[in-house]
């Protein structure tokens, strides 16, 4: 299994689109590594130069994360640069099962509990994951907290299973 | 109990159910393209299991650069040709016969009512206008397609829209689309299939449905699905008349893909379009959508007519009725790509080729490239476009490119005026 949790990359806007989450133009590449530098390139209005962009291992955003292309070199990007969970409001469909696919990550939150993640935005939040018992903790100059999550029993037996490939072939 | 379409063909398809609410489905069409599969193939070799669970079920087609541009473009075609080579797989569209994955495939006749089709594109739900369900995925879906011919999927629920009222001059399926979506907004649908329904959609050509259920996505649909007619049953004919006394019974058959009266959907949407104006976006999102009147005179860089959504014969046609005679200002490069050959040589035999090239548009061969800004067309920075694709996303089709997604009616009068502009201000020229 991944390991999940760590330093917090806030994005905060809905309908983050998987083009700017990695453009076109590089779905050329052949290999996942070849993604790394390119991540959220095409995303207007965030300083993505930080250093907490750099050290992130989560991402917290708002409504539809993931919209659009169904290109998995968007999850892949993600990887690559060690960020293996994504927690929002909402995703779309493909991100949605491209993630776990690939043995990570979507957390969906109600809309109040990913304003109060927000509040931790002070540059200095962290989240750890209990998978086990399907909470997350962030901590931040402004404290500490607990939030539990829910996803469904198949996404939670694909992050276990190390993917759908593995889980797949070993049933069908 | 009654059931809709895609509760039915979940249920046709059923191969194991892992979890409550988690069903795997057996698949019917796994459809590849040379940008999303490679990685999948180069997974299952390295994994030591290179195999593929039909040959005859795989459809294959080098679309998105074609011809390739550079190296890289060029190894995605080989590995995609040493695969099907190795593999046995008769159904690849090389090119000199490839065309846009979403336009070849429904040509070809692949894609029949009652059908399971996945891809690793996200306007697979194009498909859906056969009656069929037909998801885009990602490459590990598809990866485990190619080798298991399955594919998971939470429980379908479908959103039903009923399309109603008279079709205005100068009103097409794009507009129609953009006001669904307008409408849904970017999430809407997610996790749901959208049903067109109602007596503007049965009236509809196969193109103008495809045209619709292209757009599902871009309200976070699975998919797009219509109920399949003596419409559908024409356009499959040459494929489907060995199997029916004639068309009357194909159509009777056809009938077993259909919502039963009374099934149980998650919203029903009533849309009287009679009253409605042709649509355009604004905006870096598909749902930013407005009256042509509202934007008309923002100027453009670039006129696109073409890709899954809009670049079938019919859209080739409407457009070319407003281009006959005329010339498009000098301040726009105007680009149309039929969507495969077989559209490029009915439009050249019809005079509607003559006719782009008369009015000053470059015809390109068919290729998504332009649409995603992957090639034959992208944009420059601070440049415009006016396209008949489906994504107005921010740098889609270039960096620091602007997108206004319209019908091929607003985008051809738009390459006249070089300014987005009205249609039903021009009268429609006849064709030949």
């Amino acid at each position: 299994m991944k390991s999940f949790g760590g330093k917090v990359l806030f994005l905060d806007r809905s309908d983050i689109n998987t083009d700017e989450i990695i453009p076109a133009k590089y779905l050329t590449e052949i290999s996942k590594e070849a993604l790394k530098p390119h991540m959220l390139e095409d995303l207007k209005d965030f300083d993505l130069d930080a250093p907490e962009t750099r050290e992130a291992r989560v991402i917290v955003s708002r409504a539809n994360f993931g919209c659009g292309s169904s290109r998995e070199h968007a999850p892949w990007v993600f990887e690559m640069n060690e960020i293996n969970v994504v927690i929002a409001q909402s995703f779309s469909r493909i991100f949605r099962q491209n993630m776990f696919n690939c043995g990570m990550l979507a957390i969906e939150l109600p809309e109040d509990a990913i304003s109060k993640l927000f509040q931790h935005n002070d540059g200095t939040a962290e989240i750890t994951v209990d998978f086990r018992n399907d909470t997350i903790t962030i901590s931040s100059g402004r404290g500490s907290e607990t939030v539990p999550y829910q996803i469904t029993k198949f996404d939670k037996a694909l992050v276990e299973a190390g993917g759908w490939v593995d889980f797949a072939d070993a049933k069908y | 109990m009654a059931l809709t379409l895609a509760e039915k063909i979940f249920k046709s398809h059923l191969r194991d159910e892992p979890f409550p609410g988690t069903k795997v489905l057996d698949i019917d069409v796994v459809m590849c393209h040379e940008i999303t599969t490679p990685i999948a193939i180069n997974d299952l070799v390295a994994r030591g299991k290179d195999r593929v669970f039909d040959p005859d079920k795989i459809k294959v087609v080098i679309d998105h650069v074609t011809p390739a541009k550079d190296t890289k473009t060029a190894q995605q075609g080989k590995i995609l040709r040493d695969w099907v080579r190795r593999h046995g797989i008769k159904n690849f569209f090389d090119i000199g016969r490839n065309g846009v994955c979403h336009a070849l495939f429904p040509e070809q006749g692949f894609i029949r009512p009652g059908n399971t089709v996945i891809m690793g594109d996200s306007h697979t739900c194009t498909h859906g206008a056969f009656g069929a369900f037909a998801a885009g995925i990602g490459t590990t879906d598809l990866e485990v397609g190619i080798l298991k011919g399955v594919c998971a999927f939470r429980e379908p629920r479908t959103i039903r829209i009923n399309v109603s009222g008279v079709v205005p001059e100068g009103v097409y399926a794009k507009d129609i689309i953009l006001r669904i979506i307008k409408e849904l907004t970017v999430k809407g649908a997610t996790d749901s299939i959208i049903e067109f329904q109602g007596p503007v959609v049965k009236k509809m050509s196969m193109e103008s449905r495809m045209t619709l259920c292209n757009m599902a996505i871009e309200a976070g649909g699975t998919s797009g699905i219509c109920m399949p007619d003596r419409t559908t049953v024409d356009y499959l004919w040459p494929f489907i008349r060995s199997r029916y006394a004639d068309k009357k019974a194909a159509t009777a058959d056809f009938q077993k893909w259909r919502s039963d009266p009374g099934c149980n959907y998650a919203r029903v949407i009533d849309i009287d379009i009679t009253d409605m104006e042709p649509q355009v976006t604004v905006g870096y999102k598909p749902d930013e959508v407005r009256n042509v009147s509202d934007v008309a005179g923002t100027a453009v860089d670039q006129v696109y007519i073409g890709s899954c959504t809009n670049g079938r014969l019919e859209d080739l046609k409407i457009a070319a009725q407003y281009l006959k005679g005329r010339t498009i200002s000098p301040d726009v490069r105007g680009i149309v790509s039929p969507a495969t050959p077989k559209i490029f040589r009915d439009a050249d035999r019809m005079g509607i080729i003559r006719i782009f090239m008369d009015a000053g548009f470059c015809v390109t061969n068919p290729t998504c490239g332009a649409c995603l800004g992957m090639s034959n067309g992208v944009l420059a920075p601070g440049e415009v476009c006016a396209s008949t694709t489906n994504r107005n996303f921010n740098g889609r089709m270039g960096k620091g490119g602007m997108v206004h997604l319209m019908s091929p009616a607003v985008a051809a009068v738009t390459a006249l005026e070089g300014k987005i502009t009205d249609p039903r201000h021009y009268r429609r020229e006849k064709l030949r």
